[in-house]
Parts: C-alpha cells; structure tokens; sequence
C-alpha cells in the first residue's frame, strides 16, 4: 500500500499558544482518515498547513513524494482542499465557478471541459449548472466546494469539517457524495461529529489541544467502546447481596426497585451464570442487555485519560 | 497568471460597481469636456492672431486629463479595496492558495486583472479627445504623452491599492487607506513647493505623485517620471507578495 502524505512532527504557534503540537500521521492509498476532536483542538490548523495555507514552525509535510515546503507547487496539484468556509465566487455560476477552478489547478485546456462535466456529475450538480452559487442552499454549495476539491483528481482530498451547518438529509447526501470520492482518492476528514467517523473513516486520529492521542482503526476504537457492564430488568429481583455474589461481578448499581446495573471484570462475563440462577430461583427476568459504550463515551474517556495522565495512548 | 486576470475582470463586470463607474466617470468627464471645448471656442478668435499660441490639445487634452487624473484618484480605492480584503472576508482566499500558484502569480493576476479594467477606463476617456480630430488637428505626441502619464499614474494607484487591500479583511478600510494615501502622495507636492527650497521639500516634491505627472501632460516624457511611476508598482507589488506570503508564515 503506498504512502500517499506523510506529515513529520508538525508543529505550529500562534503567539504563546500550541496550537499543533508535535503531530505526525501518514495516509495510504484508498484510505479514509477520520480527525477527530472538540472545538479548536487544532483540526483546523493542521488542515490548513496539510494543503499549504499555513506553513507550519516545525515539522515536514511530503504529499505524493513532494515536499510542500520546497516543491509548493508540484505538492499542491496533488491535493484538494475544502475549508470549513466553502470557498466560492458568489457572484459566478457553478459552470464557471468549476471551469476557473479547474483552470487554476493548471488541467490541460483539452481535459478542461471533459473534467467539468465529470464533476458536475459525481457531485450532482446537473440541476444547478447555471445558476448563481450565491443562490444556492447550503448543501448545494458545500457540494460545489467538494466539485472544487475533486475536480483535478488529486491524491489526497482534504474537507474540513464538510457536514457542518448542514440540514440532516444534506448531511446524509454528503456523506454519500464524501463515499464516493473515497473510492478513488484518499480523504482526509475532520469533523466533531462522531458517528461521522464511524460511517465514514477507515481510521481515526483524536486530537486535543494540539496532539496527537488516540490513532487506531474503526475497529480500534470499537474495541475500546465494550463496557463491562449489563443492564437488567427483573420483576421481582432478589437482595443486591445475592447478585453482588455471582463470579465476577464487582459492584451492583440498583437503578431502580426492579432495574439494575452489573459492573463485572472483563475477563469473567457473569451472564450465563446470572441466566441460570435466574430461571431457577424464578427472578422474572425481563431485561438483559450488554451496555455499550457510546463513541461520546470513548471520546470523552480518551480526552479525560490524557488530561490527567498527559502520555499519548496507542 | 492570466487566468487569473482574466477571472479578476469578468468578476469585476459581473458586478453593478464597475458599471457605475465606468458611466459616472464618463458623465463628470463628459461635462468637463464640454466647458473645456466652450472655453476654447471663446478664446479662439483671441489666440488665433499670436504665433505659437496654444493649441486644440494643450487647451482641451491636457486639462481633461488632468481632471481625469483626480477623478481616479477617488475611483481607485473603490476597485482595489475588493481585490485581496473581499476575498479574505469571503473565505474564498483559500481557493488561490491551495491552487498550485505561487503567490506572485496571485498577486500578479489581480494587479492585471484590475489594470485591465482602467485601461478600459481610459481607452474611454480618450475617446473624447479622439473625437476632436474630426475637425481639428491633434498634436497626436502630445497626447500619446499625456496618455502615458495617466496609464502610469493608474497603475501607481492600483499597486498602493492592492497592497492596502492586502493588509485587511475589512474592503471599506481598505478603500480609506488607499484613499487616505493616494491623497496624501497627491498633496504632498505642495509641502514641497510652498517651503523654502530645502533638502526635505526637495525629497517632498519627488515623493508626489502629482508633480511626476505634469511634466507629462505637459509632453516632456522623462526616464526619470517613468522610473518613478515604475518604482512605485514594483514597491508595492512586492510588498503585497511580501504581506501575503509573511500571513502564510505567522
């Protein structure tokens, strides 16, 4: 699998404040990368110095065997970016708009029309052609902003942020639209909405104030989202001392006269023992479900491990 | 580069202002014209009898120009305040930067772009004095000299504007500045030539703008005019690439 962009311990201050501290990734070919992390974590920051917009105090960003530092130009073809603020000429209309795009992304006079054409199609922009992108609905222009990003086939398309200020049906279009570019260019996402990544990304980088500190696999971070714990509902429960009492079960948690919550080691699943004792001491046992942690969970957990142990994980 | 341009101007059409300007300088202009040609009309008879008088260009041309010259004094600031402010107020800047361009091409295909549109301006404004020679004869070095100057001065304009734009994201502050400057750069001259003759009205009056355009309205072309006005763009075109790629950096 070859390397598409490799970014060496970027760094980048404004004033005192890291805003990126130290973060080195890689994207491969065909992948998805999902970055991940509340507002001003430093998303932002490190997608501007990923597509040249920003140079960063420190590290090095190699796009497709370019160096975006000494070769701007040849490692800048070979990216697409979309900013959080589509950027777009109101004032022209979306045929233009692209057609100055693609111009500027120096595609042969020859190719241009043929490239226009193929994007207006794969972004669903046919309807919309000729009209004003100042008279667009939002969807529609973060659409012709992913157009933009797309339209010179680059390696690496960064979108920053693409779902945002979105209505729930446009989200939905997007991500679909965000699918279908994955297929044939590697994506670089950043979002703070979670299960975003989750539908979206092949992987995933957390990062708080300005590191790196969580980067794992979907599955990764899956695994980190079993809980040991059960939920369970009987209808006429015996003492918490008896369920405290099965193998495993660390502490008990009674959410209400019949509901309960069981903590439980890992490594020892109390549930087939707390089956049988229940249909033979007859507890009427209604409801028995394994709780999962909520990607919110994960996240939060994640930040909160580093803040108060400051050593990245993973 | 010229893609650029070319996107500058078409964009710069698209919208009401450039209309508005091109029509109302063309009105002031216009009525400037007329009571040029009124004044000389009466004075004909007069001059007509003293050898070496004068003539339709020097009566006619020169002034006009010389309006025409205070005129884009208060237009300029109006086309150059959109050109880098706007587009940072409108977070489309990124689209330019992350273009496999480098930033002089950039700056280079605003700066064409908007000269394209005062040349256009201009081709106008020359018109009038053109239509003259349907019944009179032009001194046709005198005015290429004067059309020159304006040329000169515009792009001086357009530089200082483009750099001021540069350095905001607010385009009415830019249009102050610019404003602010230009006219400053015009009065200058007069500090220079109201105090005694000294080596800080002498530096005065080379820094005005105004004072390295009359001698060619006047017809004297001087390397040393042109230079200025040349000194003046590259200053100012280099300090634009300088502030757009230091905002990269810091």
């Amino acid at each position: 699998m070859s390397t598409l962009l490799i970014a060496q311990s970027l760094s980048r201050y404004f004033g005192d404040q890291h805003a990126v501290n130290n973060v080195s990734f890689e994207i491969h070919k065909g992948e998805v990368l999902g970055f991940l992390g509340p507002n001003g974590a430093g998303k932002s920051t490190t997608m501007k110095m990923l597509s040249g917009n920003l140079a960063p105090n420190r590290g090095e960003i190699t796009i497709n065997g370019y160096d975006l530092l000494t070769e701007p130009k040849q490692a800048k073809a070979q990216i697409g970016y979309l900013p959080e603020q589509p950027p777009l000429y109101k004032e022209l209309t979306v045929k233009e708009f692209l057609y100055f795009c693609a111009q500027i992304n120096q595609i042969d006079s020859s190719r241009i029309k043929n490239a226009t054409d193929t994007v207006i199609e794969r972004c669903g922009l046919t309807d919309v052609t000729h009209r004003l992108i100042g008279n667009l609905s939002k969807g529609y222009q973060q659409r012709v902003g992913i157009a933009q990003a797309i339209i010179h086939t680059p390696a690496v398309v960064i979108l920053d942020e693409p779902t945002s200020g979105l209505d729930p049906i446009q989200i939905r279009e997007i991500r679909q639209l965000i699918r279908d570019v994955a297929t044939e260019h590697s994506v670089i996402l950043s979002t703070h909405i979670l299960p975003e990544v989750k539908t979206l990304c092949d992987r995933v980088q957390i990062i708080n104030q300005g590191q790196l500190i969580f980067s794992d696999t979907i599955a990764g971070l899956e695994h980190n989202m079993h809980a040991s714990s059960l939920l369970l509902t009987l209808n006429s429960p015996p003492d918490i001392a008896q369920l405290q009492q099965l193998t495993g079960v660390i502490t008990v948690e009674s959410l209400n006269s019949t509901r309960f919550k069981l903590h439980y080691q890992p490594d020892s699943n109390p549930t087939q023992e707390l089956l049988n004792r229940a249909v033979t001491e007859n507890w009427q046992l209604t409801e028995l479900s394994p709780e999962q942690h909520s990607l919110e969970d994960v996240f939060m957990n994640i930040i909160q491990q580093e803040s108060s142990t400051q050593e990245p994980i993973s | 580069m010229f893609i650029l341009a070319r996107n500058e101007l078409y964009r710069l059409f698209l919208s009401p202002l450039a209309w508005v300007i091109l029509a109302l300088s063309q009105i002031i202009l216009a009525y400037l014209f007329l009571t040029h040609i009124d004044y000389f009309i009466q004075i004909q008879a007069k001059i007509s009898a003293i050898p070496g008088a004068p003539g339709v260009t020097e009566l006619i041309a020169s002034p006009l120009f010389s309006n025409a010259a205070t005129i884009l004094l208060l237009l300029t600031p109006l086309i150059t305040m959109r050109l880098i402010a706007e587009e940072r107020r409108n977070d489309s800047l990124p689209l330019l930067l992350s273009a496999p361009l480098s930033i002089h091409q950039v700056v280079f295909g605003k700066y064409l772009g908007t000269i394209g549109f005062f040349i256009t301006l201009l081709l106008l404004i020359s018109l009038m004095p053109l239509s003259l020679a349907l019944g009179s004869d032009l001194d046709f070095k005198l005015l290429s000299a004067g059309m020159l100057g304006l040329c000169l001065l515009v792009a001086s304009f357009t530089a200082i504007g483009l750099f001021l734009s540069s350095l905001t994201n607010q385009p009415a502050i830019a249009a102050i500045t610019t404003f602010t400057s230009l006219f400053l750069l015009w009065i200058i001259d007069w500090a220079g030539n109201t105090q005694v003759a000294g080596e800080s009205s002498a530096l005065f009056s080379w820094l005005s703008l105004l004072s390295h355009y009359q001698p060619l309205l006047q017809g004297e072309v001087n390397s040393s005019d042109v230079a200025y006005y040349l000194i003046v763009i590259t200053t100012f075109l280099a300090l634009t690439i300088h502030r757009l790629d230091s905002q990269r950096l810091n």
